[in-house]
């Protein structure tokens, strides 16, 4: 069902008209109300009248996650803190978080794109609905709560890391819907099928993200739960979950055009590219009041189609994810970058440099293992001293990325050494297709 | 007058204990005692020998490490009780035990290695009570 037809099925013309003229206010909003943005433009010799459409993104500049660390927190809000109605955040490259501030509009426009992913992916007023992502400064739990609620959908905010409660409300309360990481989804499957429970289930609808997920994953979860899945898109510095989804036909995810302003640039040479062509994915935020982003540079590789969906929808679709242009790794739907981990483990004498992180799935959750050679210098003939490195690993890990790593200590030498250069990131998952 | 151990770190795969001990006996080293410390994934190997030094620069040119410490060798008397009698004293002047595991020596008694927080002041009282301790000089 289309949630909002006058926006999801505008002609090119109408989007391209409405984006032209959001693009200039949100232009001219940063310009006035964000020193940071101002003096950037003003950097390029750009003033807010030169930007007269869409034709002119090009000539503004882009914004990086250094531009967030660098005016962590409210450097690039554009409204006065009294008009600020909540904070969320993920983890960034270093010790300090991407922080994505929101006025009372932006959570009501947020709402909106979820409803508008939850109504493509089937769900109605009728269905009841479990939030399995957590609660907090993450933008997952409440970013789908709300999107939900103002759905008009039965919300139960689950939230993560008590799966056996999950599945006994589920069949329960005759749960018909669930919004969780497409990984978490086939632990709960598992632990169904274990527990004989699987014709128990009303379940008819998820609607994964937070983390990129295969077509195999799809017909698992399909096959295995006897529902319909759908894939979101977000990031936290756009919004969060809800910039884009997919609809019934899975030919792409439907970006939120009227919102989010897409465009394709080549990482190496920060071009902007034709349409269709494969490259960066870089969002302009049109319409968010608390702190607009204009030109983020997500990270993300893909293209984008821009022809009329079979569904009826017009909204660009952003092809499947092929990679990313940074070294991000999402795992268990968190971000975890190395130099994190590299940051963490210097904390921990004699863990650096000779350190490996590997992560994989197994039985459909992420692990993550960080192995640490013990050379002369760490080693010692007691075992409860090379139990104690191990646990201040894990915990200075824990602390700085949030998840629970498994800490394998290795023979010297034990791990791959390259030229120059050590690689201290092995991805034995196959996220990308 | 303690004993010196080659611990070795190894990764707990199979076959690494088979291939550190044919390095050492490729070397021509007489192990008089060995002992495995074990977790899920590795283990030490704490081995006595009598050539120590040796042992531990060939173990660390074949890329392991190893690393030499001082345990008390304490030669228990041949009789019910005595090495509870060992540890109760240790134990009473509060000195942390870290391991002990028994030696495979010749001679009377039952050979143990003990290592402690404080090697010094656990050997004077093991020897005060009459209880003989081994040093480098008595391996054969």
């Amino acid at each position: 069902m289309i949630w909002n037809e006058a926006k999801e099925c505008m002609s090119r013309d109408e989007i391209e008209a409405l984006q032209s003229a959001r693009l200039v206010k949100v232009v001219n909003r940063v310009y006035h109300n964000v020193e940071y943005y101002r003096k950037k433009m003003q950097a390029v010799g750009l003033e807010p009248g030169d930007i007269k459409g869409i034709e002119d993104l090009d000539k503004l500049p882009y914004t990086t996650y250094a531009d967030l660390r660098d005016t962590y927190p409210f450097g690039l809000a554009a409204v006065p803190r009294s008009e600020m109605v909540r904070v969320h955040a993920s983890s960034g490259t270093t010790g300090k978080p991407k922080i994505a501030v929101y006025t009372r509009r932006d959570i009501d426009i947020w709402a909106e794109c979820v409803a508008r992913c939850l109504s493509m992916a089937g769900i109605t007023r009728d269905d009841i609905i479990q939030i399995g992502y957590g609660y907090g400064l993450f933008t997952g739990g409440l970013g789908a709560h709300y999107g939900a609620e103002y759905l008009g959908a039965l919300v139960l905010p689950m939230s993560t890391g008590n799966t056996q409660k999950l599945i006994d409300m589920m069949i329960d309360c005759d749960v018909t819907a669930i919004a969780c990481t497409p990984s978490y989804l086939l632990h709960v499957a598992e632990d169904l099928e274990k527990a004989g429970l699987i014709d128990k289930i009303k379940l008819k609808t998820a609607i994964c993200g937070a983390e990129p997920w295969t077509d195999e994953m799809r017909d698992q979860m399909e096959a295995r739960l006897h529902i319909k899945a759908h894939d979101i898109y977000g990031l936290t510095e756009m919004m969060g979950p809800g910039v884009a989804c997919d609809c019934e036909f899975h030919k792409g995810l439907h970006i939120w055009e009227d919102h989010f302003l897409p465009e394709i640039i080549d990482p190496a040479t920060l071009k902007q590219l034709p349409k269709g062509s494969d490259g960066e994915l870089v969002i302009t935020n049109l319409s968010k009041e608390g702190m607009p982003l204009i030109r983020y540079r997500t990270k993300d590789l893909t293209s984008i189609e821009y022809d009329k969906c079979e569904c009826g929808r017009t909204m660009a679709r952003i092809q499947r994810f092929k990679g990313r242009s940074d070294d991000m790794l999402i795992i268990r739907g968190v971000n975890v970058f190395p130099s994190q981990v590299e940051a963490a483990l210097l904390t921990v004498e004699g863990t650096t440099p000779h350190y490996m992180l590997v992560v994989d799935r197994v039985d459909n959750t992420d692990t993550l293992e960080v192995q640490v050679e013990v050379a002369e210098n760490v080693f010692t003939d007691e075992i409860k001293s090379l139990e104690k490195l191990s646990k201040a690993v894990h915990d200075k890990l824990k602390m700085a990325i949030g998840l629970n790593a498994k800490v394998k200590l290795v023979e010297p030498n034990g791990l791959e050494h390259f030229d120059g250069k050590s690689k201290h990131v092995t991805d034995k998952r196959k996220l990308y297709q | 007058m303690f004993v010196k151990q080659l611990s070795v770190f190894l990764e707990n795969t199979e076959g690494r204990l088979d291939e550190v001990l044919k390095i050492l006996a490729q070397g021509g080293i007489d192990l008089l005692s060995a002992s495995l410390a074990d977790t899920m994934e590795y283990g030490v190997l704490r081995l006595i020998s009598k050539e120590p030094e040796k042992a531990k620069q060939i173990l660390k040119d074949a890329g392991f490490a190893a690393r030499i410490d001082d345990v008390i060798a304490v030669v228990v008397p041949d009789a019910v009780g005595s090495l509870a009698k060992v540890i109760g004293m240790i134990n009473a002047a509060d000195i942390n035990i870290s391991y002990i595991y028994g030696l495979s020596l010749d001679g009377e008694g039952a050979p143990i290695a003990i290592k402690t927080n404080d090697n010094e002041r656990a050997e004077k009282l093991i020897n005060a009570a009459g209880v003989k301790t081994l040093g480098m000089e008595d391996l054969q």
